[in-house]
């Protein structure tokens, strides 16, 4: 009982936060409705005793995508109306696809009267039933080629992205780290003694080696 | 005594664990009170100042014990201003989704070998997600102030958190793998034997690489190019006055006894005594206990004032260097280095 309670609180944040991504007018409001509605789904995942899952969802979409993502939309300069004006162009593809999601929730539904139940979800877990362990064991083992296989994608796509924003230009003055760290002292500090009688002056030792302690 | 302990056995889970929850909270923020005060001295003793001695004393001894609380009186007592361009919502919202976090990592925090609120099989990476969530604070108070500052740090914070959480998560993926889980408290329990058994020995590039990336977290110097009060004035908090400025110098410091905590239970055995094996097992100063990982955390929160008082700022460039090609290329190295000494069972893990 309690738990159903806490799952449809959790539904109705959730609908209101992905209505709020959708539907508010600046677009930081709609990121941060995005991060609402990670954070609720997480919250569902945990219901049906998926923690691993629910936790990685934290992490990764809330604590990593979305803060770049807020970082872009706060530093782009939206023209909010000209997004508007493309509603009722857009609206044609939005309705095939908003059909296309009422379909799959009408189905689960539908397969009900087949005889598979969707709805009822899984049975509870023992209580030394790891998540995490199983998972791993799973994805090392026997899902072990797709996921190096992912792992590898992902390097290749790291590794063409940053290609891309390494642009040579000419004109540059880039600080070369090595140089700055292998300065010494002698390079930039030179002790002067003061204007002897003869007139020769403090230019007279401009070319001598640096003295070190001796000018005291 | 023994009436109290079986009252307290009788009473139901739920009203046990609140409890605990409630004393851990209230710890935590009088921790953070005496901090400031802490920080005040050591820096204060470090610059050959006497620091904060005019607030109250304890029969003479302790001059300006209760410095935090005239603190925390002021800045209650004072007007919070709110600037007329700002978004007033996000602005008021602000520090305390900063503060939330820095509190509920403690749920899973081993304090002692019979004592943790939540004892979850993820506790690794649930306070991993945490403390990555402290952030969305420091950038909506950024944004929300609508002063340029303001924005310049919230960036710089969002840049600088995004660059030293790879860092810090690989550092930890060296622990999980030394340990064979991500739970915190088999974390501890997996450097049992002695000093030598310690994960800080045998990952001690890792353990470098936390503390750096866990004083960047902070957003504490020389990594507070989010404040840099020479050159953004306070940078994100800049409009923020009385108690709401407090609630983030509040996080900051949670944050800090937080980092402090979870650096003694990954690398230097929690709760875990130092004497253990060298001394006798049933010598009191070899039995495990909550006061092993309080001189530990203690040692560390100290360590966070110590490099305020001896380093200068980082500039924006040199953080992102440091970040990207040196501490992450140090715990890639490192975790392969870990991976052998695991599999042919070198040092602590000869044993199983």
């Amino acid at each position: 009982m309690f738990v159903q309670i806490l799952f449809y609180a959790f539904s109705a944040i959730l609908l209101a936060a992905a209505l709020g991504v959708i539907a508010s007018r600046n677009p930081v409001h709609s990121a941060l409705s995005l991060v609402l509605a990670f954070f609720t789904s997480a919250a569902l995942w945990l219901l049906i005793e998926v923690e691993f899952l629910a936790i990685v969802l934290v992490l990764v979409y809330v604590g990593a995508v979305m803060v770049l993502f807020l970082f872009v939309v706060m530093m782009l300069d939206v023209n909010i109306e000209r997004v508007r004006g493309g509603f009722i162009r857009h609206a044609g593809l939005g309705l095939v696809v908003a059909s296309l999601v009422a379909a799959q929730m009408i189905g689960v539904f539908w397969a009900r009267n087949l005889g598979v139940d969707a709805t009822l979800g899984a049975p509870p877990l023992p209580d030394d039933y790891s998540n995490t362990r199983a998972l791993g064991e799973v994805l090392y083992t026997q899902y072990v080629y797709p996921f190096e296989l992912a792992a590898v994608l992902l390097l290749v796509a790291i590794v063409a992205a940053i290609t891309l924003t390494l642009r040579q230009r000419p004109g540059l003055k880039p600080q070369d780290v090595a140089k700055q760290v292998a300065v010494r002292r002698e390079d930039r500090v030179r002790l002067v003694t003061g204007v002897d009688a003869a007139g020769t002056g403090p230019g007279a030792d401009r070319d001598a080696s640096p003295r070190g302690g001796e000018g005291a | 005594m023994t009436a109290i302990l079986d009252l307290w056995a009788a009473l139901p889970d739920v009203v046990r664990s609140t409890a605990w929850i409630l004393i851990v909270t209230v710890a935590v923020i009088l921790s953070v009170a005496f901090t400031t005060l802490w920080e005040r001295k050591v820096i204060g003793w470090m610059q050959l100042r006497k620091g904060p001695n005019r607030v109250g004393s304890i029969f003479g001894l302790l001059p300006g014990i209760f410095q935090p609380f005239a603190d925390v009186i002021k800045l209650l007592l004072k007007e919070v201003v709110l600037p007329s361009a700002a978004n007033k919502w996000l602005f008021r919202v602000a520090p305390a989704i900063t503060l939330i976090p820095a509190f509920a990592a403690w749920a899973v925090m081993p304090l002692d070998p019979a004592l943790v609120i939540a004892d979850i099989d993820a506790g690794l990476l649930y306070v991993l997600s945490l403390t990555s969530v402290g952030v969305y604070g420091i950038i909506l108070a950024g944004w929300a102030t609508n002063s340029k500052y303001a924005f310049l740090g919230a960036m710089r914070s969002a840049a600088q958190i995004v660059a030293y959480e790879i860092a810090m998560g690989f550092a930890l993926v060296g622990v999980v793998m030394a340990a064979g889980t991500l739970n915190l408290g088999d974390i501890v329990r997996a450097q049992e034997g002695g000093v030598s058994s310690w994960f800080f020995l045998w990952l001690f590039p890792l353990f470098v690489v936390y503390l750096i990336a866990g004083v960047a977290e902070t957003n504490r110097a020389p990594f507070d190019v989010a404040e840099g009060e020479s050159e953004i004035v306070a940078g994100f908090h800049v409009e923020y006055s009385g108690i709401a400025f407090a609630l983030f110098f509040l996080a900051e410091y949670a944050n800090m006894i937080l980092i402090s905590a979870l650096t003694a239970v990954f690398f230097l055995g929690g709760w875990l005594s130092p004497f253990e094996g060298v001394l006798a097992a049933d010598n009191a100063l070899a039995q495990p206990g909550f006061h092993w990982l309080f001189l530990k955390l203690f040692f560390f929160l100290t360590c966070f004032m110590w490099y305020r008082a001896t380093f200068p700022r980082y500039r924006y460039d040199q953080i992102m260097r440091l970040g990207w090609k040196v501490l992450i290329p140090v715990t890639l190295v490192w975790i392969a280095v870990a991976a052998v000494m695991v599999h042919f069972r070198v040092g602590p893990w000869s044993a199983n």
